[in-house]
């Protein structure tokens, strides 16, 4: 795609911007956090109202490096760092997204944006209904989640059902390259606010994927619709592995490895939690009458959870057995020694796809 | 911005009025006050005001503008008060003694300004222009805020204490960013100072130099908690060069004193100056709500003290004396307050008329496939109801 970088910044020169282009079109490996940092340099020459800001994320390029070079390349009114507050810079975006602008948010880890819940949670969520549809606040919250990467403590949290309780509050978490890039369009893009979990642990994965065709297919609205659609990440007969965002991967180990054992695992990434997509996680389970939720977040009253009973509700006379969980323990997040003991691993989905009740 | 740049606008400031950054930043000495309770206008020498602290007196007209919405402001909050007592209404928290400040809050604003305010703020919205029985749809129990705030430049009245302020900061950041001279005033009451977006907000402003009034009613209660319990602070108006902003107190029962503080505050922020925090000290002259009792937490003697300040009379003493109060003058102002009065009283005599259906409207920009499913199971269960 053409980019007016040298128009929106006389310090970036029209060479570094074809450099820029030129390194995006070859079609090298690119990994997780690079496909986001292009997705918000692309939502930022496409919409003058788009505006980063949070802790960090100017200078530095943020603690992941995610917002790299934004601030250099558009300006210090379109990528910003703001005082050390999640409160202020959520509240605050809450006002210029009432007032014309399309914010994109940074709060720096999972458990710091718990400062920010009341806002979230009383504003973020309700000023398009409080105000009958006259005050939408299309922006959108990043927070870096859950855990393998060994963090400390408040650093790992997989917080994703405290939003997805929220009416009003739609919920992304993309688990590839490409659906980082497109997901992240598609949440700024919204008129909706969107919380937007990104897996800490994917940011450095790597994929071969032409962002800017991407890109392309994008803005040119040919690219096909993420939100409510889940994906079908690997197809199979026996059973479903319903997941989203960093066990995504951990399914998709695990039905290579059931496959080699004979069994054949669906691995459904539903991508969003909110709007979810019943539709294609009901037929898939329909169609392998067994299944099982995989999730790192703490499992009582969780998403899994919530997708549990959506399951049994719906597939109730196609299932061969109890659906069940593999999720993370009912405990504080763990120390970086100790969190393998926590997360869903390969063996731990394999041994309770076992427990699936197979005939003899 | 730097720090210097910081330090170097608060001097071109403070050069302007030929006092130092920290006379700039610091309130007065005094709190302004331009009239007696008995509506005398003071000596120069005790209206609180001093060398770049000063405070002309309003016009006539404006004055006479500000006196018009107090007395409607005042016949509002007794007229809804009434309409509590009959049922008519589910709740009204009353700016009783409050009404000059509320009037103040919205007539210091221009076309295109912006006013944030609480759930007690119900006067200055109707004096920023939203409809009467707009106004008030929130506390008929309706579900929402009944105005369209982009219409008025007015958000919805906020009812989480202090969170709207930050809203504020957001609003004029967009405006700044764009360009445009727009000017916030964000309200909020004395026990709202102690939550953590109170300091967020005034933080915010003042970092990215944005164009807001932070106005604080100190009236004295949050609910049943007197100030003294609510902060050791002597003065929250202080509370401003904390950081980095200018700061003032005013009697919040002087209508003059108001309009010339919170003029100029809208002046001094549309240049360019930055924030500012005023404090207004007023008092709650009615309980929180009518569901709360006032008799368990304050004496009558404290009441009475401060119906002795009343800002109406007050006001109206000294036009009276000044000769603005010809019957004519006096006998519009009022018909215009008995009109609002006698909307209000009429709108709510009527039932609303809300569809449950509409609940699932607005949510998002549309329904989820699962809302769908909620609002059509809502409709069927409502359609067997009325067969």
């Amino acid at each position: 795609m053409t980019t007016t970088t040298s128009r929106v910044n006389p310090n970036v020169s029209d060479a570094t911007a074809r450099a820029a282009a030129k390194a995006a079109t070859e079609n090298q490996p690119v990994t997780f956090g690079k496909a986001l940092n292009t997705a918000l340099a692309d939502a930022l020459t496409a919409e003058q109202s788009v505006v980063i800001f949070g802790e960090d994320v100017g200078t530095l390029g943020g603690v992941f490096r995610i917002t790299d070079g934004l601030t250099a390349r558009f300006g210090n009114e379109r990528c910003f760092d703001t005082p050390l507050a999640e409160s202020g810079i959520v509240g605050m975006a809450v006002g210029m997204a009432m007032n014309g602008m399309r914010p994109v948010i940074e709060m720096q880890f999972d458990a710091f944006a718990y400062p920010a819940f009341e806002q979230i949670a009383s504003h973020v969520a309700k000023m398009r209904n409080r105000t009958q549809g006259r005050l939408p606040l299309p922006m959108v919250i990043r927070i870096p989640y859950a855990g393998g990467v060994g963090g400390v403590e408040h650093h790992c949290d997989s917080s994703e059902a405290y939003y997805a309780h929220t009416p009003g509050l739609k919920v992304f978490t993309p688990a590839t390259v490409a659906d980082a890039y497109l997901m992240l369009r598609e949440a700024i893009d919204s008129e909706d606010p969107v919380v937007f979990f990104e897996p800490k642990k994917l940011y450095w994965s790597k994929e071969q994927v032409n962002l800017e065709e991407l890109a392309a297919q994008y803005e040119a609205g040919k690219a096909a619709e993420t939100e409510g659609k889940a994906r079908i990440a690997r197809a199979g007969s026996d059973a479903t592995l319903i997941t989203y965002g960093p066990s995504v991967s951990t399914c998709m180990q695990a039905a290579k490895v059931a496959a080699e054992e004979g069994i054949s695992l669906e691995v459904i990434d539903i991508r969003t939690i909110v709007p979810f997509d019943d539709e294609s996680v009901a037929a898939s389970v329909r169609k392998t009458g067994r299944a099982i939720v995989v999730a790192e977040a703490q499992g009582f009253a969780s998403v899994a959870s919530e997708i549990v009973a959506r399951v049994q509700e719906r597939c109730f006379h196609s299932l061969a057995a109890p659906v069940l969980r593999v999720t993370g323990f009912d405990i504080p997040f763990p120390a970086p020694t100790l969190e393998k003991y926590n997360l869903p691993s390969v063996e731990r989905i394999l041994d309770t796809v076992d427990q699936l009740q197979w005939e003899a | 911005m730097s720090t210097d740049a910081h330090a170097g606008r608060m001097t071109e400031v403070s050069d302007k009025f030929g006092i130092t950054p920290e006379d700039y930043m610091l309130p007065a000495r005094h709190m302004i006050n331009l009239l007696d309770p008995d509506g005398t206008l003071r000596p120069q020498d005790k209206q609180g005001t001093e060398p770049g602290h000063e405070y002309p007196l309003p016009s006539p007209a404006r004055l006479m503008e500000a006196y018009s919405a107090l007395v409607t402001g005042r016949r509002v909050n007794d007229q809804n008060s009434a309409l509590v007592r009959q049922g008519r209404m589910a709740v009204y928290p009353s700016s009783h003694g409050q009404e000059a400040c509320q009037v103040a809050a919205a007539l210091c604003l221009e076309e295109g300004d912006w006013l944030f305010p609480t759930y007690r703020d119900t006067v200055a919205v109707l004096t920023k222009g939203v409809a009467p029985m707009e106004v008030m749809t929130s506390f008929r129990g309706e579900w929402h805020c009944g105005y369209d705030p982009k219409a008025y430049n007015c958000a919805p009245m906020a009812t989480p204490l202090t969170t709207q302020l930050l809203h504020a900061v957001g609003v004029a950041h967009a405006a700044k960013l764009r360009g445009e001279d727009t000017v916030v005033v964000a309200m909020c009451g004395d026990g709202a100072t102690s939550e953590g977006d109170f300091h967020e907000a005034l933080n915010f402003a003042a970092v990215f130099n944005l164009p807001v009034i932070f106005f604080v009613q100190n009236n004295k209660y949050a609910i049943s908690v007197p100030f003294s319990q609510q902060s050791a602070a002597p003065s929250l108006a202080h509370k401003a060069v904390g950081y980095g902003m200018a700061g003032e107190r005013v009697d919040g029962n002087d209508l003059m004193a108001l309009m010339a503080v919170m003029t100029r505050a809208v002046r001094l922020a549309r240049e360019g100056n930055g924030p500012l925090l005023v404090e207004a000290h007023t008092y709650r002259m009615q309980a929180h709500t009518n569901a709360d009792d006032d008799k368990r937490y304050r004496e009558d003697a404290e009441v009475a003290e401060w119906k002795a300040k009343d800002p109406v009379i007050r006001i109206q003493s000294y036009l009276d004396d000044a000769g603005l109060l010809t019957e004519q003058a006096t006998a519009e102002i009022t018909e215009k307050a008995e009109a609002v009065a006698k909307t209000l009283r009429d709108g709510m005599n009527q039932d609303a008329d809300t569809d449950p259906r509409e609940l699932f409207e607005h949510v998002y920009s549309s329904k989820t496939p699962q809302m769908a499913e909620q609002q059509a199971m809502l409709a069927d269960e409502l359609a067997r109801e009325e067969a």
